[in-house]
């Protein structure tokens, strides 16, 4: 646009009496801060100069000893040890490498630690003290602090640092902790300052990452005096944090031992619930490995082999594990026919070793067929025509809402790391998921715990809790923070008819108890531990050839699933033992040893086996006594 | 104008070019920048390679990059000015979709060999932007509504964008700095007396909003507020900065405590001593005769340019040398007043002093304007 002279000498005009305002705006302002350095400078300076002075003294955060954590009995699981190390900071060292070398004089220097503090010292702010030399002797901590004024910047520290008392026992239900990792602080908006000391250990797993909020406590401060090159002269004042609150787990950590112990080392997984509280008595996955590993870093190689392993160590597969449940799922679906008033107890089916349903042929796994079968028979020889039949007359949704109500396909939080939901399918479900219509076949393979069902061990140690009491028990882990106690998981009365279940439990009684029963062998002796259980055999692939023939990968996984005493149920047990072929040759021995263990609160003696047993019972009990933890110098709770 | 005025105004060309460059204001950048440097070294224990070698060599490259976009006529720039303006924009939104994430804020965009801060380069190309929109409309529409709101979009968008990172520091400044343009450009006066009687309106909508649910400000930010008004309050978490800062610029006295002998900045009591708090560190260790000094070195600045815009008759390098100077008056004097505890602590760094790679380019192109304005003007 093209302008006329006299805008032009207007809007100049204009320009210049504005600016000029501006500038005049800004020569006050400009003033207005040199009279407020003036005013802070030279007027306040002797002040300042004196808080200057005072500044001598350094404030800094004093970590908060971390919660301990306890088994039922009041033995402590994970508690702080002293632990030493040595820092340097960068700022304060002045030439790194001379500080180095004259400190490899007097300790011994890790070369993989050094070559990642070095690394770390470039990449953090220079006033962080960074560790050079871990889990040092006291005599070598004394030895630099006697040198301290040769090493500027280098500082002996005394820290906290966790230990988990009962090692691969306790792994995968209590975790580890470890140092905060950029990771985690990215994760956590506003992280509380605590997170920033170097070395701070969080919660990494299980419940000590759970139960993070608890366990770790408020921050104290401290005020020392420090002289002109920073080195602390002496403490003034201190303000302590507050611990970590402690945490009761409910588990018993001697039979927590014996089911990590009788497990081996099978790729397994056994829980234990006290079917009348719902407390958890032991939560075993196998195999485990050491905590205390993972504390201060674990070495790649370690690492390694625990990832590569194809037991998957790592995983706690009690709840993060989902199995098709096989037969342990028959007393859902006969439970729902029951209740739904489709079939009675007394009415039969014929099993003839197979059924036609749309044109495919479902198999029992008697190929000869069971003849005339009742409920209580089906459970005990584990027929599964009589639950395809149910399963054609029940339908899938009655079928999924009992297995709900019983706790299957839906997430107990149980203060574990990646609990598991499992699944109880319905059809919305595989339209949703699948994209597919369910057909009648799928029905038939949920009958007997194929197809699309599945569930961790907790939720078939939760169903059988159920089953045995009728009640909605909910799993409970922790009994107490801080001394007080949890609520508990009794759990309200599920509204089932109590006939209904007695027959179930009848059934599951003969599975143990009755001469034909499927676990026969794995019964005990007297009335008073008298056990009721269910076994399960679930298919990972269809082969034709026998089990125990190929891969291992490919084997079936064996369940075993139980409550006892009989007459008056006190626990629930259930056992998965992966690839471990069948259900009564795998699980359900395993499943008995633990139940009479939990019952007799020691080794059971020899008869409550059958005689036949006796021998193998013996050294196996002798073997596995030498792996129990020694008895604790102070048993009583801190 | 007379014809006569006309008649003896030549622009100079060519090698010329080089004599008739802003050279007290040049000189000024240098003196300011070494005052940095200094600082830099002492900062770092007396350590000359860890931020005052970098930061030389970053200077020696804005100073050519001064100097050669000096060297470009004015009128180039002018007509960039909407691109530059739209491709800062687009970064922006860019660092919004994929920027890197450092200190909690999402600010940079990596290059690979640097990682940029649109952010800064929006205080320039906004101001180039608006000096060209000034130039270009008439007068008498000036002060138009639908004149006015144009601008003030071109400004609330990219304020807008670097509030969400999010940087109220910077996005003061644009806002600050775009508003300043607009009154020196001549839009009448009560459009601003209304603005600044609703932004006091908006200051109190902010503290009464505050733990409700249409809160509107971060967690964060209300704590600094917080901690502005009362730094004793939390002097171990937020309060801190302010609280250190103030001691170590009070215990400088007249004349400091010597060259790297702030026994503050020794002891690793400030934070950032090396970026936003680096004016204390100043302050500290040549007391109130340095701080004055570069308060007047800065002053200097400011005045060089604002004379070199007075006198020049290009609308366009008129505006953007008075933009541009309004702009390095926000950085410096928010820096300084945010040490000194007169406003509450916003992230500005120092500008040619803090350490820091795309502040100090992006300052030393926006001189090369300036510097490319003073040479092309009429004489």
């Amino acid at each position: 646009m093209r302008k006329s002279a006299s805008e032009k000498t207007q809007s100049q005009a204009l320009v210049t009496r504005r600016s000029l305002l501006v500038g005049g705006l800004q020569v006050g302002l400009v003033g207005a801060l040199g009279a407020r350095m003036h005013f802070l400078q030279v007027q306040q300076s002797d002040q300042f100069r004196f808080l200057a002075e005072e500044n001598r003294i350094k404030v800094s955060l004093l970590p908060p000893a971390r919660g301990q954590i306890f088994d039922r009995t009041g033995r402590v699981l994970a508690e702080n040890i002293q632990s030493y190390r040595i820092t340097v900071t960068r700022e304060d060292a002045g030439d790194i490498d001379e500080t180095i070398a004259k400190l490899s004089q007097l300790v011994e220097l890790d070369p993989a630690l050094l070559a990642d503090a070095l690394e770390q010292m470039q990449k953090r702010r220079g006033d962080v003290p960074i560790t050079v030399a871990d889990k040092v002797s006291w005599e070598e901590l004394s030895r630099v602090a006697a040198n301290a004024p040769a090493l500027p910047g280098v500082e002996p520290q005394v820290a906290l640092s966790r230990h988990y008392t009962l090692g691969p026992d306790f792994t995968h239900v209590v975790g580890y902790v470890g140092p905060v990792s950029d990771y985690d602080l990215g994760r956590i908006e506003d992280p509380d300052p605590l997170l920033r000391l170097p070395r701070f250990q969080i919660g990494k797993t299980g419940l000590e990452a759970r139960r993070e909020a608890n366990l770790r406590g408020k921050a104290g401060t401290q005020r020392v005096e420090v002289n002109a090159s920073g080195r602390e002269v002496r403490e003034l004042d201190r303000v302590e944090g507050t611990k970590g609150s402690d945490v009761q787990l409910t588990i018993d950590h001697n039979l927590q031992n014996y089911v990590q112990a009788r497990m081996g080392d099978d790729s397994a997984a056994a829980v234990v619930i006290d079917v009348q509280t719902g407390d958890l008595l032991a939560i075993g996955s196998a195999p485990a490995f050491d905590p205390n590993l993972f504390v201060n870093g674990i070495s790649v190689a370690d690492y390694k082999s625990l990832t590569e392993d194809d037991h998957r160590p790592l995983v706690a597969k009690s709840v993060q594990g989902t199995y098709p449940p096989g037969s342990t799922f028959k007393m859902v679906t006969a439970l729902a026919a029951l209740e739904a008033g489709i079939v009675t107890a007394e009415d039969t089916f014929r099993c003839v070793g197979h059924l036609d349903v749309s044109s495919q042929k479902f198999h029992c796994w008697k190929r000869g067929g069971h003849g005339n079968v009742n409920l209580i028979r089906s459970l005990r020889e584990s027929c599964d025509v009589y639950y395809y039949e149910l399963a054609l007359q029940t339908g899938i949704e009655n079928i999924s809402a009992m297995a709900r109500r019983l706790g299957l396909g839906e997430r107990h939080d149980v203060p574990m790391s990646a609990v598991a939901s499992g699944l109880a399918p319905t059809k919305d479900w595989k339209k949703r998921v699948k994209g597919e219509d369910w057909v009648l076949g799928d029905s038939v393979n949920a009958s007997i715990g194929q197809g699309f069902v599945l569930a961790s061990p907790l939720q078939l140690a939760v169903m059988t809790a159920r089953i045995a009491t009728g009640r909605a028990v909910e799993p409970r882990l922790i009994k107490t923070i801080d001394g007080e106690e949890q609520p508990t998981g009794a759990g309200e009365p599920l509204g089932l008819n109590e006939n209904n279940l007695r027959q179930i439990r009848r059934g599951m009684f003969e599975v143990v108890n009755h001469s034909r029963g499927t676990a026969r062998g794995s019964r005990s002796l007297s009335k008073e531990t008298q056990i009721a259980g269910k076994t399960g055999t679930s298919q990972v692939i269809s082969r034709r050839v026998k089990c125990a023939e190929v891969d291992w990968k490919q084997r079936d996984h064996a369940l075993f699933v139980n409550f006892a005493p009989y007459d008056n149920p006190r626990i629930a047990v259930a056992v998965v033992v992966e690839h471990g072929c069948g259900g009564s040759t795998a699980a359900a021995p395993i499943a008995r040893d633990i139940t009479l263990q939990a019952l007799y609160g020691d080794d059971p003696p020899l008869s409550e086996y059958p005689s036949g047993q006796r021998g193998r019972i013996r050294n196996q009990q002798k073997k596995l006594r030498a792996l129990r933890p020694e008895p604790a110098s102070k048993g009583s709770r801190a | 104008m007379s014809y006569l005025e006309y008649n003896i105004k030549f622009v100079p060309t060519g090698p010329r070019k080089f004599l008739y460059l802003n050279w007290p204001l040049a000189l000024l950048l240098a003196a300011v920048a070494s005052v940095g440097f200094l600082m830099l070294y002492s900062v770092a224990g007396g350590d000359i390679s860890r931020w005052a070698e970098p930061q030389m060599k970053r200077f020696g490259v804005g100073f050519i990059l001064m100097i050669f976009v000096a060297m470009v006529p004015i009128y180039f720039w002018r007509n960039i000015s909407a691109v530059a303006y739209g491709v800062s924009l687009m970064l922006l939104v860019a660092v919004e979709l994929f920027g890197d994430v450092g200190m909690g804020a999402q600010r940079w965009i990596n290059l690979g060999f640097m990682r940029l801060q649109p952010s800064e380069l929006m205080k320039i190309t906004l101001v180039m932007l608006l000096a060209a929109y000034y130039d270009w409309l008439p007068l008498k529409k000036i002060s138009h509504p639908l004149w006015v709101a144009i601008p003030v979009a071109l400004i609330l968008v990219p304020t807008a964008l670097v509030l969400r990172q999010p940087d109220l520091g910077t996005a003061i400044l644009l806002l600050t700095g775009g508003g300043a343009l607009m009154f020196m450009a001549g839009v009448h006066w009560a459009y601003f007396l209304a603005v600044i009687s609703s932004g006091v309106g908006l200051l109190v909508a902010v503290f009464e909003s505050r733990g409700t649910t249409w809160q509107l400000l971060n967690n964060y930010q209300y704590k600094r507020i917080d901690t502005f008004l009362d730094p004793a309050a939390d002097p171990l978490n937020a309060g801190y900065h302010i609280t250190q800062s103030k001691i170590a610029l009070g215990s400088g006295g007249w004349t400091g405590r010597g060259f790297m002998q702030g026994t503050q900045s020794r002891l690793n009591f400030l934070p950032e001593k090396h970026t936003d708090f680096i004016f204390t560190t100043l302050s500290e260790e040549f007391g109130f005769v340095g701080a004055i000094t570069l308060l007047t070195l800065y002053a200097l600045i400011i005045m060089f340019c604002i004379s070199s815009a007075l006198s020049n008759s290009n609308r366009y390098g008129q505006l953007l040398t008075l933009g541009i100077a309004m702009a390095f008056f926000l950085f410096f004097s928010v820096n300084m007043a945010m040490v000194m505890g007169l406003i509450p602590v916003v992230g500005v760094p120092l500008p040619l002093i803090s350490y820091g790679g795309s502040a100090m380019l992006v300052l030393m192109i926006a001189f090369g304007l300036v510097q490319s304005a003073h040479v092309h003007k009429p004489r």
